[in-house]
């Protein structure tokens, strides 16, 4: 358990990738099994202990200190499993040293067959033979969510790289494997071949697109592609194996190989067939598709309860077959895996998933015309990211092939908004004031002020980021705490051209607007800032989009 | 006699009437006892200083020679007659040099402890408890989610580091007086040989430690190396400065901080630390509330920090006890530190 802490103690502290990845690695490398397999749980969320809950620490404590101690204690550190750990009173004589702190596979072991009753006195017992830092990540690890900063591809990425690996041939093994993972360090380690992967549901690597520029576009032949909607959703792996004598078996895949079924269990429990379908989930209601911002509000919640599931029903936009009950389809072209998915999709008779419609073109013109305005094809424009263009002959190919596929992103919304605050970065950045508040100018009864309307980190090149950092240490008229107020007057202060995807009412922003992925495109040190945009400039932007919509909520069909 | 005939807090500090001075006084005063060095204790400007003999030269070497109009060294122990009150002066155990003050007037001790910590230190005298009828302590860390740990498994994290990133440099924030030296000692204790590293904010106090025969090994300025040379090397600086432009010539630096902060997660993250190191110079917890019990006053008081919980723990424990409210100590050192950030390294 002490190593785990450690470890999880670091990596939580630690902002840069390839180190934490050097932690990780270096963990499972000096670690044995089946210890640093039971971490590899940990770290991908692949555990759950269904008795601890944040009551039963309450109470151990509450038995423990005295409640105005603990009140203040934790009032001051703001995490309940930290302030725990911190004021767990000490054994007289510190620590039992004749007694080994509990290894974390006895831990998970224990946990996973022990009672509700008998779990408070168990978790006094380990909670004495740990220091703070094992008290925490005990705490952590059995209250679930270690909020470290890893993702499961980041582990699994870092438990690839002890046998030189590529971390998408654990994602395709990873559905067949179990904790804690003796296959699978043992084949990393040259001991043992390949486990195999016995999941009839595995998931697929995702084939993925490159940006197009202009420039490139006008070489193409319009002939040679089809196109379609970029939903704005998330990008789903939808595999199952329904069919008679099959496993009944679905699940649900992010476009990175995560498991995401337990967010969406309404959608899965859609999925009656045999097969693997590449799309997108998007929240449908009465027929129409929600913008990004709708399933956010879903994407944002821990638990999925029955009114999540009913106010913000997933859905699946179909955009490519891979596998056809049991043939797999990926060395075909895209033409004729399309055709058999139109079929497919038809053949379902299944309201939750749909097919993604082409969009017919004779030129490069013309696509244009739809990608710029897509109410014209009746679509709601907050919904869609852009066009795909995909080569009618291409086989579906994992990873991101440049030239079989493009993506064809709309022009975002610009504004220009002058900087107003300032605050430091984090890893790389850590010395760089590189988060950047911006406003916009609105009338009040004291003349034209700016008022905030966003926050952008990024966008900038790295040269630009030095000059910005310049301006803001030259121009900071006040701090606060780690903040900057940077000037910003008519006639002094820089103008930043910030590009952002969409725009919602919000209650929480002084201006009552929200952007949605604000970032800045350009550096005005040309434009006095008197020339910036208006908050009136926005609000047009926001009506446009909220007239489109009710348009479309009007005429559902079109 | 009561203990506030002795010793009250005056917008200027704590002031001793029957004895003419004050304690640590944050605005200028005719005499001064200053417990120890930080610049939040010790300020310029007032007409006499009386003090140990290192906090003295520390006050000189931070402020320069006309820092008072006339000074008076006092050695540990030794009793000392001012106005109608005795004085004397015992380790304090936070920095070279730091005291807390005794004062005795008709029979009644009281004792203003400054800032102290009662573990090891190998760069000053230990810590020693002194009885006393009233004791007035600090709380810099008075809540019980403080506790220091041993300060070898904090410089065991930093060496581990170094071995595992050997090509990155090892950046950690430490005040510079005190905090700094002793890390180094620490660092050096754990067999750690090699050249250590030093911000030029860190040096003339450092050269003093050395003057005074503490053994710190190779030291080198930070400015004079060559970036090569800093990979995998162990820094020190200003705490600051682990944030600031001067970082930036650094092979990907791995940000430290030496500090009893640090021991609270949101404290160490706030300041975009990636590797805290629980090291203090103030009394943890558990020290404090040992040490109160240790002087067997029946009375406390309880000043800078978080007076609320230590109070209250006087109150459950049969002590009086009441928050001091002195104004000006306590977060002085983190701004104290050299270098205005935006200045060009």
């Amino acid at each position: 358990m002490n190593r785990f802490a450690t470890l999880l103690d670091r990596l939580a502290y630690e902002g840069g990738r390839n180190n934490k990845l050097k932690l990780m690695t270096e963990y499972f490398r000096s670690v044995g099994d089946p210890e640093r397999g039971w971490a590899l749980a940990a770290l991908t969320g692949a555990l759950r202990f269904q008795h601890a809950k944040p009551g039963i620490i309450r109470t151990l404590i509450a038995e423990r200190t005295d409640p105005v101690l603990f009140a203040l204690s934790y009032d001051y550190v703001g995490d309940l499993s930290e302030t725990v750990a911190l004021m767990w009173p000490a054994r007289s004589g510190g620590l039992d040293k004749t007694r080994e702190a509990p290894a974390l596979s006895a831990v998970i072991a224990t946990l996973s067959t022990l009672g509700k009753a008998e779990l408070p006195a168990q978790l006094a017992r380990w909670l004495d033979q740990l220091d703070e830092t094992g008290r925490w990540a005990l705490l952590k690890l059995v209250t679930g969510g270690l909020r470290i900063g890893v993702s499961a591809r980041l582990a699994k990425t870092a438990a690839a790289a002890l046998g030189d690996r590529d971390p998408q041939e654990i994602e395709l093994l990873w559905p067949g494997l179990a904790p804690p993972y003796a296959d699978l360090f043992a084949w990393l380690e040259g001991r043992a071949g390949r486990p195999m992967n016995r999941d009839p549901v595995p998931f697929r690597p995702a084939m993925l697109a490159h940006a197009i520029e202009a420039e490139e576009l006008a070489a193409l032949a319009p002939a040679d592609f089809m196109a379609e909607w970029k939903w704005d959703g998330i990008r789903v792996q939808a595999a199952a194996d329904r069919g008679a004598g099959g496993s009944g078996l679905a699940r649900l895949y992010s476009r990175t190989g995560e498991d995401i079924s337990k967010s969406f269990p309404d959608l899965v429990d859609a999925l009656h067939f045999t097969g693997a379908i590449d799309g997108e989930l998007l929240i449908e209601r009465n027929g129409r598709v929600e913008s990004f911002n709708v399933l956010q509000q879903r994407l944002n919640r821990k638990t999925v309860n029955g009114k999540l599931l009913t106010e913000f029903p997933a859905h699946l936009r179909a955009y490519d077959l891979l596998v056809e009950d049991a043939t797999d389809l990926r060395e075909r072209p895209f033409a004729e895996r399309r055709a058999r998915l139109a079929d497919f999709v038809a053949r379902l008779h299944e309201p939750r998933i749909g097919l993604s419609q082409l969009i017919s073109f004779a030129s490069w013109d013309e696509l244009t015309a739809v990608r710029a305005d897509p109410a014209l094809a009746g679509i709601e424009p907050d919904t869609v990211e852009g066009v795909m263009l995909k080569r009618r002959d291409a086989p579906y190919l994992p990873g991101r092939p440049k030239g079989p596929w493009w993506k064809w992103k709309r022009d975002p919304f610009v504004v220009d908004a002058v900087l107003m605050y300032a605050q430091r970065g984090h890893g790389k950045r850590s010395s760089y004031y590189s988060d950047y508040t911006f406003g916009v100018w609105t009338r009040t009864q004291e003349g034209d002020v700016l008022v905030p309307v966003g926050k952008a980190y990024f966008g900038f090149t790295d040269q630009e980021l030095i000059e910005i950092d310049r301006f803001v240490r030259r121009h900071t008229v006040e701090r606060f705490g780690p903040v900057r107020e940077v000037m910003h007057e008519a006639n002094a202060g820089l103008v930043l051209e910030v590009a952002f995807e969409g725009l919602q009412r919000s209650t929480r922003h002084k201006s009552g607007l929200a952007m949605r992925f604000p970032r800045i495109s350009r550096l005005r040190w040309d434009k006095p800032p008197a020339e910036a945009d208006r908050l009136e400039t926005l609000e047009k932007m926001l009506e446009r989009i909220e007239s489109t919509r009710s348009v479309e909520a009007a005429h559902p069909e079109t | 006699m009561r203990p506030e005939d002795i010793l009250s807090p005056t917008p200027a500090g704590l002031c001793c009437a029957p004895g003419g001075f004050h304690i640590d006084p944050i605005r200028p005063v005719n005499r001064a006892v200053i417990t120890h060095g930080h610049s939040d204790h010790a300020r310029p400007g007032h007409g006499n200083v009386l003090a140990t003999q290192e906090t003295l030269d520390l006050m000189r070497l931070r402020y320069g020679e006309d820092f008072a109009a006339s000074v008076q060294a006092l050695r540990y122990g030794e009793p000392l007659k001012v106005g109608a009150v005795t004085i004397t002066l015992h380790p304090a155990g936070h920095v070279l040099g730091s005291a807390q003050v005794a004062v005795e007037h008709q029979g009644l001790r009281i004792v203003a402890s400054g800032d102290y910590k009662n573990v090891a230190d190998p760069t000053c005298a230990p810590f020693e408890p002194v009885r006393c009828d009233a004791f007035i302590t600090e709380a810099t860390f008075g809540l019980p989610v403080f506790r220091h740990g041993e300060p070898e498994r904090e410089i065991a994290k930093l060496i581990d580091s170094v071995e595992l990133f050997p090509e990155r440099a090892h950046l950690v924030g430490a005040y510079p007086l005190g905090k700094a030296q002793r890390l180094v000692a620490l660092i050096r204790r754990a067999g750690y040989a090699k050249p250590i590293y030093l911000h030029g904010a860190l040096e003339s106090i450092t050269r003093y430690y050395q003057s005074r025969g503490i053994a710190l090994g190779e030291l080198r300025l930070a400015r004079d190396a060559p970036s090569a040379e800093l990979a995998g090397a162990i820094v020190l600086c200003p705490p600051s400065a682990v944030k600031e432009l001067w970082s930036r010539r650094f092979p990907d630096p791995v940000t430290a901080f030496a500090s009893g902060w640090m021991r609270v997660r949101a404290r160490a993250r706030q300041r975009g630390i990636e590797l805290p190191l629980v090291i203090s110079d103030h009394a943890d917890w558990d020290g404090l509330t040992a040490t109160i019990a240790a002087t067997g006053a029946g009375e406390v008081w309880v000043t800078h920090g978080q007076e609320d919980a230590l109070v209250h723990y006087c109150a459950t424990h049969g002590l009086a006890a009441r928050p001091l409210a002195l104004m000006g100590y306590g977060e002085e050192d983190d701004a104290d530190t050299a270098g205005e950030p935006g200045e060009p390294p």
